[in-house]
């Protein structure tokens, strides 16, 4: 049989690595300095003409002094991103479980359907008249989103997650505004994410952490009791970060309406449930869609993301400019608070123009190919592989509470105890393995947390091998292996990087000679 | 379906695994009553690749491509030529499909572009330190505002009237919350007197240059303004490209830099995704908002890049973030450092001449129309007409002859009479004469 473990081309320890190169790369691992080293004056990757122009128009104002960008040639410019690609872990080249991220396949032909001219070339304040075509790519992923949620009413302008986030708490803000209260706090549980607590604050609200229970679901009692006449909203993350749906969701949006306070719901882990549970069906007032989650965007390395923000009746009118109307002449942008229809009281702007367009083609050619059956089958998918993934390992790794999970795999470092590896140790030792490692110490409510999300694009074979591995790596750290663990990764294009130093002297660019003191 | 491994026997085999007789028994901690069939959905069910690339290249058809006629659009999105290499490199699978570079070993390539990125806004913002993005120039400019608040501890925030208006409503939504925000009306073609509005309250100043009509404008004199009254100067820029022939905004004393980086490397796409681009002076750095990727040194003593200063932000710092952004722009980005890596000093400067000459010639020839007068002196790529019609029926009735002839600054200003007669036209490097010569005419039709 092959041996398809580890990298046999990667730079190494031991006897290979003291022999070292010449050149200082290793085979196809090359070594690649930054464009400021290598460009020079006179070299260039473009061809224009020369052209003078006068100083008539330009108001005294021409640039002194030249910018210092370095000349290339375009193969130069090639040869350097595509060897700095190759430093890059991606999920086109390997199972990719990062828990609450849902690296999942991102078809390709969702990328050619984005570049259409009809959708890409197109500019944001072109007549209405002539962007028909983008309009209706709008008009249509609101009817898919509206129809997922089972939410009468999205807003389609924030452009991630987090800015999701902050359109959900801008229409409560305004929401209360309107019934003439003022409530200053926001109920965020210990386990959401570092946005909600951020979110809340940057709207003026005071954040309450809500505690979580020992069978890691929101304590319903606790939040009950916390409920008062100045709480605004409550931000829940379902399913929730623990990897749990929250069973009593329908009886906490109860209590929160009738303590006249609104539901935010964080949509990050939708890719659970899609197709099988409806957020509006669970009472919920407000939630953002991450389109780069769920509908298969890509992460492009950090963005760019879109985050629709689905309303409830009662939040509804407070959606932000622009709003997408349709009526008997067709579908039309509302760009002006003068020109909504009367109920209407956008609570404002969150950016120019209508939102992340180029996301919202390859989300609906996502949605279009799989259909309703396949959404469902995709978040079942999703459901299954996590559920096989924590029935594989939880003898070997410890799981903090009973399953069964939804879309991702929740451990805790128990299982490391008295080993001297930690959790980050596990997570980079699994680098040299071949794999990206899961999410690592979040939730904050479980000691060393490790999440795994296998999402619903691994094979069988692909998750059986990596259950193989990762219990072989929790065998060897039992096994007293320590140095397998500290010292990893050894087969990456870097070993562990001093976080320390770069935060103690930020280096943030490139000067000549300020390099040369990070890598002291 | 396609995207699926996952064969039918295969789930069988996997529920046996975990003990359990079908998938609805992972799914019991769903409510009942929340649990919804199939039949609840009014969508469609699977289709093939054929089929849904037939319909969406329908739905592409049926809207007006600017590179299909001759176009003039700006006011914060404008058309630029991009490099093929651009768009091949930002699709290779290890750019396109890898998250945010937590784990810095194995995201080299991420971080190492984020760091170059970093530098060439800095380069040609003329600011110390630049960010790894914001989502776009608007939303940079509202966290600009919120961070000038932050640094000052003061409310207020004084808008130019030549911001983009959009800019302003974006900023508005989000920096009126803990404090004020105050919005010259807009003086087309001229600046207006901002440092009368300065008081002890205010925390910062926000200007355009070249502002939302064109207009160039010289920042020196209100950033010896701003700062006698200790207040920040922030300057928006939403034509990066001007940048190439102007001086930048560090260089006339400005505190923050605020931009949308779309023109270098990235389509118009209807308005989005963009890329912010945010720069300071380096004494600013810890009150910025968004990723900063660093460079150190790895166990070996090899150079690397990590992310950075990260006690600023939400997934360490929760309510006490100086931003609540997470996900940016980070292809947008790579799009932008490859673009300009192409261009390089000569590259990026050539551009914006051209720019300039497009534009300016094109102003010329316009100028001949009866009826057409030219409201914006100084301007790079980007000009504001008076017409003898009200703009936003010209721009209409241009369209009816396929041509895209600018924004009527009605659209952006619809409580502004005043502005009902002013087009807002753009020229960049892809416009032909044939392009102009169309538009010529075509205006003097439609103005006769």
């Amino acid at each position: 049989m092959m041996q398809r473990e580890g990298r046999p081309t990667a730079s190494g320890s031991g006897k290979m690595s003291a022999i070292g190169t010449i050149s200082g790369d290793r085979g196809l691992d090359h070594e690649e300095p930054l464009t400021f080293e290598l460009g020079r004056s006179g070299a260039v990757g473009v061809d224009l003409p020369d052209c003078e122009v006068s100083d008539k128009r330009l108001g005294g104002l021409r640039r002194r002094e030249p910018t210092g960008l370095p000349g290339l040639s375009e193969p130069e410019v090639v040869r350097h991103f595509v060897r700095l690609s190759r430093m890059n872990y991606a999920i086109d080249s390997g199972l990719y479980p990062l828990g609450s991220c849902t690296m999942k396949h991102n078809p390709r032909l969702n990328e050619k359907m984005a570049r259409l001219p009809g959708f890409a070339d197109v500019h944001p304040l072109q007549p209405q008249k002539t962007v028909g075509g983008a309009l209706a790519i709008i008009g249509e992923l609101m009817r898919w989103l509206k129809e997922l949620t089972g939410m009468p009413a999205v807003a389609m302008s924030p452009k991630a997650g987090a800015h999701g986030e902050l359109c959900g708490l801008l229409a409560i803000r305004a929401a209360l505004e309107a019934r003439g209260e003022k409530r200053r706090r926001v109920l965020v549980p210990s386990s959401a994410h570092g946005t909600n607590p951020a979110t809340a604050a940057l709207v003026g609200f005071d954040v309450v952490e809500v505690p979580a229970k020992n069978d890691g679901h929101v304590d319903a009692d606790a939040l009950e009791a916390m409920l008062s006449a100045d709480v605004a909203a409550i931000m829940l993350t379902n399913p929730n970060t623990c990897g749990l749906f929250e069973r009593r969701v329908i009886e906490i949006a109860e209590h929160v309406h009738s303590a006249g306070a609104y539901f935010y719901c964080d949509g990050a882990n939708f890719n659970a449930i899609a197709g099988r549970v409806r957020p509006g069906d669970l009472g919920i007032d407000a939630m953002h869609i991450n389109l780069h989650k769920t509908f298969s965007t890509p992460h492009g390395g950090g963005g760019p993301g879109a985050g629709p923000v689905v309303l409830s009746d009662a939040l509804a009118p407070f959606a932000p400019l622009p709003l997408l109307a349709s009526d008997e002449a067709g579908l039309r942008l509302i760009e002006d608070r003068g020109a909504v229809q009367s109920g209407g009281e956008p609570f404002g702007r969150m950016c120019a123009f209508h939102g992340q367009m180029g996301m919202f083609v390859r989300a609906l050619a996502y949605m279009l190919s799989h259909g309703i059956d396949g959404i469902r089958q995709a978040s079942e998918d999703a459901v299954l592989a996590a559920n096989y993934v924590l029935a594989s390992l939880r003898d070997v790794m410890s799981a903090p509470f009973e399953g069964p999970c939804m879309h991702e795999a929740l451990f805790d470092d128990r299982f490391l105890e008295g080993t001297g590896v930690t959790t980050l140790d596990f997570a980079k030792a699994m680098i040299d393995e071949g794999y990206h490692p899961m999410t690592m110490y979040f939730p904050l409510v479980v000691h060393g947390a490790m999440l795994i999300e296998p999402t619903e694009s691994e094979s069988r074979e692909s998750l059986d091998r990596f259950i193989r591995v990762l219990r072989a790596l929790a065998a060897a750290a039992q096994a007293g292996e320590r140095e397998r663990f500290v010292e990893a990764p050894r087969y990456a294009p870097r070993r562990r990087l001093d976080e320390t130093a770069a935060a103690r002297r930020p280096v943030l660019r490139y000067k000549s000679n300020s390099l040369a003191q990070a890598a002291e | 379906m396609r995207y699926l491994p996952l064969t039918p026997d295969d789930r069988r085999h996997m529920l046996a695994n975990i003990g359990v007789a079908d998938v609805d028994a992972l799914y019991r901690d769903v409510p009942r009553s929340a649990t919804a069939p199939r039949s609840i959905f009014s969508l469609p069910d699977t289709q093939g690749e054929l089929e849904v690339e037939r319909y969406l290249s329908r739905l592409a058809q049926s809207s007006m491509s600017a590179g299909s006629v001759p176009f003039f659009c700006g006011a914060g999105a404008y058309r630029h030529h991009i490099p093929a290499a651009v768009d091949h490199l930002i699709q290779r699978s290890e750019f396109l499909t890898s998250y945010t570079p937590y784990q810095p070993e194995i995201a080299q390539g991420t971080l190492q572009y984020l760091f170059e990125f970093q530098t060439q806004v800095a380069l040609i913002t003329g600011m110390e330190v630049a960010n790894a993005s914001m989502y776009d120039g608007s939303t940079a400019t509202a966290e600009a505002v919120l961070m000038a608040q932050r640094v000052t501890r003061r409310p207020k925030a004084v808008l130019s009237g030549g911001l983009h208006p959009h800019y302003a409503e974006t900023v508005e939504t989000v920096a009126a919350l803990a404090g004020t925000v105050v919005r010259a009306a807009p003086l087309p073609g001229r600046a207006e007197n901002l440092i009368e509005m300065i008081d002890d309250q205010t925390a910062c100043v926000v200007v355009q240059s070249p502002d939302v009509f064109g207009l160039i404008r010289d920042l020196r004199p209100l950033a010896q303004a701003v700062h006698a009254r200790g207040a920040l100067l922030i300057a928006v820029v939403t034509e990066i490209v001007s940048l190439g022939l102007l001086e930048p905004p560090g260089a006339m004393g400005a505190d923050i830099v605020a931009a949308e980086g779309q023109s270098i490397g990235n389509a118009l796409n209807f308005g989005g995704p963009y890329v912010g681009l945010f720069a300071t002076r380096d004494k600013f750095v810890r009150q910025m908002p968004g990723r900063l990727a660093g460079a150190t040194a790895d166990a070996d003593g090899k150079r690397g890049f990590v992310l950075t200063l990260s006690t600023r932000e939400q997934h360490i710092r929760r309510e006490k973030a100086t931003s609540n952004i997470c996900t940016n722009s980070g292809l947008c980005c790579l799009a932008f450092t490859i673009h300009l890596s192409l261009l390089g000093e000569e590259g990026f400067t050539r551009l914006a001449r051209i720019n300039h000459a497009r534009a300016s010639r094109l102003a010329d020839r316009l100028l001949k129309i009866d009826g057409v007068e030219l409201v914006t002196p100084a301007f790079f790529n980007e000009f504001t007409l008076r017409l003898s019609k009200p703009a936003a029926a010209v721009v209409d009735a241009l369209a009816d002859r396929d041509i895209l002839g600018g924004v009527p600054a009605s659209r952006l200003f619809p409580h502004e009479s005043r502005a009902d007669d002013l087009l807002i036209v753009a020229a960049t490097e892809t416009v032909t004469d044939e392009d102009c010569e169309a538009y010529s005419r075509g205006l003097a039709e439609v103005l006769a």
